[in-house]
């Protein structure tokens, strides 16, 4: 359960990034979360609900892309996405991979905003 | 109103990943082989620990750990028991260890400047999910489990088993009265991660001991 700490770098991370668009709101925040990442979704967006509150991403929805696992498959010759965690072997031939190639990834991809135009801004 | 998307494409650990990165280099130049034990609380770290810092050390190694518990310094002064230097983390809650905290605990550490060390252990909180997610730097992370878990902990928990460098099944010497279907485990452990060294051990009969010395020894000398 890091679900908050990971929440709260989020807001970190995506607060920072709005200096460059002062008075900008967030409307939705883009992750990309690898399959064994050990997140879990819920535990997230309830832990998101709670630490946006009166930052600059309250309101905001949070959209979780999975990436599944990729392994390299050796005798294959080619990366192969696993089906499933419980077993890391070549989907296709069905020997043991050692090579991860994606799954653990955690990071935001982009974000979402309402910018204040310059126009606006003047009134 | 303008509607806007900025890429960002930024680590959201990636604080954590890079201070991991500086004690990782800390550590090489130091020349010390760094341990990362993580498990489910109760799997036997601490005794496992306690043993491998007292034969390494009758060796005439020199050896360190920091041992992390969300409260108490118990783990620290049994391992203590074993004549290492060691430190209590206690993360108040926190359900891992962090490299920050590795960080700040190896400051001011009379006794155990990495310069002067051979091995230095890192005991996690006991927990199979978050501290998979935590780089602390080390070379090798070892993910334990003993005989009264179940051979499916594993399939449970395959990121934790993915991500470690070797495994070391407990208690091996209780293993009959509990049932403990070793082929099984065995085969789980290699089907989350192909190719792993698995030793499997007891701290209170010494059973498999010599092997996992052997081990450290091995991957110590790797290290020049």
């Amino acid at each position: 359960m890091h679900e908050l700490s990971i929440v709260s770098s989020i807001v970190d991370t995506v607060t920072e990034s709005l200096e460059a668009y002062p008075g900008a709101r967030v409307k939705e925040v883009r992750l990309r979360v690898g399959a064994l990442a050990s997140v879990v979704r819920e535990s997230l967006d309830f832990c998101y609900g709670i630490a946006t509150e009166g930052t600059p991403l309250e309101g905001s929805i949070l959209v979780v892309n999975v990436l599944p696992v990729v392994m390299h498959c050796e005798p294959c010759g080619q990366d192969v996405e696993l089906d499933t965690l419980q077993s890391f072997r070549c989907p296709r031939c069905g020997e043991p991979c050692y090579d991860l190639r994606q799954g653990r990834e955690l990071e935001i991809e982009a974000i979402e905003i309402d910018e204040v135009d310059a126009v606006e801004e003047k009134k | 109103m303008t509607t806007r998307i900025v890429e960002l494409r930024r680590g959201i650990l990636k604080k954590n990943d890079e201070l991991a990165a500086g004690l990782r280099d800390r550590y090489t130049a130091a020349g010390v082989l760094v341990l990362n034990l993580v498990s489910s609380p109760g799997t036997g770290k601490t005794a496992f620990l306690e043993w491998t810092l007292r034969e390494l050390k009758a060796r005439g190694a020199r050896v360190a750990a920091l041992v992390g518990d969300l409260e108490t310094d118990n783990d620290a002064r049994r391992l203590a028991s074993s004549g290492a230097p060691v430190r209590q983390i206690n993360t108040h809650g926190i359900c891992h260890l962090d490299a920050e905290m590795i960080g700040k605990h190896l400051e001011d550490w009379a006794g155990a400047e990495l310069g002067g060390l051979d091995y230095l252990f890192i005991e996690n909180v006991g927990n199979l999910v978050c501290p998979s997610s935590y780089d602390l730097g080390e070379k090798i992370r070892v993910a334990l489990l003993s005989v009264t878990e179940g051979e499916d902990k594993p399939l449970k928990y395959p990121t934790m088993f993915n991500s470690a460098d070797a495994a070391v099944i407990t208690k091996v010497d209780i293993a009959e009265p509990c049932a403990f279907d070793r082929e099984t485990a065995l085969k789980n452990i290699n089907e989350i991660r192909p190719g792993i060294r698995i030793f499997e051990t007891s701290a209170k009969t010494g059973a498999g001991m010599e092997e996992w010395l052997g081990y450290l020894e091995e991957q110590r000398a790797l290290r020049g």
